[in-house]
């Protein structure tokens, strides 16, 4: 069976098992005393080299009006569009004939964290956060009610421009 | 018993005690310096979360292995199955017996002692007269001993490979018992120069030889390099850890083992690599012998037996370090590269080596010259050319030729 090999002749250098060697041990000697690119993240959430994108598409937050009552006229544009059909809202309408959500939920286990929400409501009253941590002790929690989106803190996510790309 | 019996046997078990211990414990620190080496290696940090440092890691790692649930494959052979983890343990720590770790301590003390050392009323009067060496067992068979009982490790290994009735396991087993056959023979070889010098095979009069010339790591340079190789051969570790070979025999002897029994081979592993060290550090780089300094080999004091234990933990301290620094940069033979190393190179290496050796110290007795330093550094000069021919061999042999160039040779 002749299987034509073509045997690259080499200088001694390249093929050197032991000049490899000692390269290799200094190298790895020298990587000892570099600097560790390890981010302890419990202490450390974001670091010189990383913070968290500001286009980061986590758990929800409602924004509220001046009164602390929810943005949210009630329209029905987001559970409309929602692909993963997360939403939960039943409209109310107040004396004055204010629209505003009497059930407001969403189930953030079925969510996708695709932004459409917050695209697509005309009162930016709804919109994806830059958060990430999320544990709870039971399932249950996870179905945010209006209460508890309008509760939450962290700074929303920034929406894809196609005119700036780049976000700047 | 006569007091001086109660008392040397007093002794002997404190040291026991004392060493077991100490080594346990230095077990648990080389795991935890192999991670975190690794990691600095690696560019991360390793293990730092339990403890200052990290160093309590393997504590955490060791109360989880005992929780966990013991499996055993049906096809096991059970009573081999739960010897293999003890049998590749003990060998190792058995050596470490022999091996001297400090300047004899002075103690004298002559009647009981007090209540609360417990023993003591139990004892009785005692007596302990003079210098006590540091090593559990200094036996007159000390290097033969050591030949012995570390070809005992294999039989863990394999026994492992065999009782868990898997193939890759088997695998394992059956590398691991060539390739240990095969660097046995080696460390032997590399071993006897040693003897050729020393003139006797107690690892205390190895030490005090090299205490008065030099270390023998100037004597027998190529003696050391060749026992280094094999030493690593002989532990299992990169770049011959073939009988573990995580990538294509799924860590190979162990792959049935779980909770503490595999623990136990974890154990033995690094146990292993701390005795080859002090093995290294005994035989080629004077034991516990302050280098540039004859003040540790006058009168015992307690600062000198301090100095020397502190002295020999730093050697074995530093070869541990590069069995770590060698594993996380080497990748692993082919195992027909191993075997050529092993027979076609280190074998007639060590030898000729020995034959070269016993021709110069015959040579060197006959013309008169006196056992001392000078003596020593004639045969670091004929060392040095002898390593330099070595290493030229190596570099430019291609003893390490790929599967594609020996098939070559063949077709044309």
């Amino acid at each position: 069976m002749a299987i034509g090999v073509k045997v690259v002749k080499r200088p001694e250098r390249e093929v050197s098992y032991l000049r490899a060697t000692l390269q290799g041990m200094a190298l790895t000697f020298s990587h000892l005393f570099r600097r560790k690119v390890t981010m302890e993240y419990p202490e450390e959430k974001s670091t010189p080299e990383w913070t968290i994108s500001p286009r980061w598409r986590g758990t929800h937050r409602m924004l509220t009006d001046e009164q602390g009552r929810a943005k949210c006229v009630a329209c029905g544009l987001c559970p409309q569009i929602c692909p993963a059909n997360c939403i939960k809202l039943v409209p109310g309408e107040d004396e004055e004939g204010h629209r505003y959500p009497l059930i407001y939920e969403i189930d953030e286990f079925r969510c996708i964290f695709c932004g459409y929400c917050q695209e697509v409501c005309p009162e930016e009253a709804i919109h994806v956060g830059v958060h990430y941590e999320n544990s709870e002790f039971e399932r249950g929690r996870f179905v945010y009610d209006l209460e508890r989106l309008c509760a939450q803190t962290h700074p929303v996510s920034t929406l894809w421009d196609p005119s700036d790309p780049k976000g700047e | 018993m006569s007091p001086e019996l109660k008392g040397y046997l007093l002794l002997a078990a404190l040291k026991i005690i004392v060493v077991f211990t100490a080594y346990n414990l230095g077990v648990m620190l080389v795991i935890w310096a192999e991670r975190r080496i690794s990691g600095f290696i690696q560019d991360r940090l390793g293990p730092n979360r339990v403890g200052p440092e990290g160093l309590l890691q393997s504590v955490a790692d060791g109360l989880k292995n005992i929780l966990k649930e013991e499996t055993i494959p049906g096809e096991a052979d059970r009573v081999l199955f739960f010897l293999a983890p003890v049998l590749s343990f003990i060998p190792a720590l058995i050596l470490y017996a022999v091996i001297p770790f400090g300047a004899p301590l002075p103690i004298e003390f002559d009647g009981v002692l007090p209540w609360w050392t417990i023993v003591g009323p139990l004892l009785g009067h005692i007596t302990i007269h003079g210098p006590v060496p540091m090593v559990i067992a200094d036996i007159p068979i000390g290097l033969l001993f050591i030949l012995a009982i570390s070809s005992l490790g294999v039989y863990g290994i394999v026994l492992a490979g065999w009782s868990s009735g898997s193939k890759y396991s088997l695998l394992g087993g059956v590398r691991s018992s060539a390739q240990m056959i095969s660097y046995e023979i080696a460390l032997g070889m590399a071993v006897i120069s040693v003897f050729l010098l020393a003139g006797n095979v107690t690892l205390s009069e190895v030490i005090a030889v090299q205490q008065e010339s030099v270390w023998f790591v100037l004597a027998l340079t190529l003696g050391f390099i060749l026992f280094v190789i094999a030493a690593f051969a002989e532990t299992n570790r990169l770049p011959f850890d073939l009988p573990e070979a995580e990538a294509e025999l799924i860590t190979g002897y162990h792959t049935e083992y779980s909770s503490m029994k595999f623990s136990m081979f974890f154990i033995a592993e690094y146990s292993n690599v701390i005795t080859m060290s002090a093995l290294m550090a005994t035989l080629f780089f004077g034991g516990w012998d302050i280098p540039f300094t004859t003040w540790d080999e006058g009168e015992p004091s307690v600062a000198k037996w301090a100095a020397t234990v502190v002295m020999f933990a730093l050697k074995t301290g530093f070869f541990v370090f590069t069995y770590i620094w060698v594993r996380w940069t080497l990748p692993r033979f082919r195992f027909d590269q191993l075997m050529q190393l092993g027979w076609k190179v280190m074998l007639p290496v060590a030898l000729g080596y020995i034959v070269l050796i016993a021709t110069v110290v015959w040579l060197l007795d006959r013309a008169g010259v006196e056992r001392g330093v000078g003596y020593g550094l004639i045969l670091f000069a004929v060392n040095l050319a002898l390593v330099a021919v070595f290493l030229w061999g190596l570099d430019r042999g291609r003893l390490l030729i790929g599967a594609s160039r020996q098939r070559a040779r063949v077709v044309s």
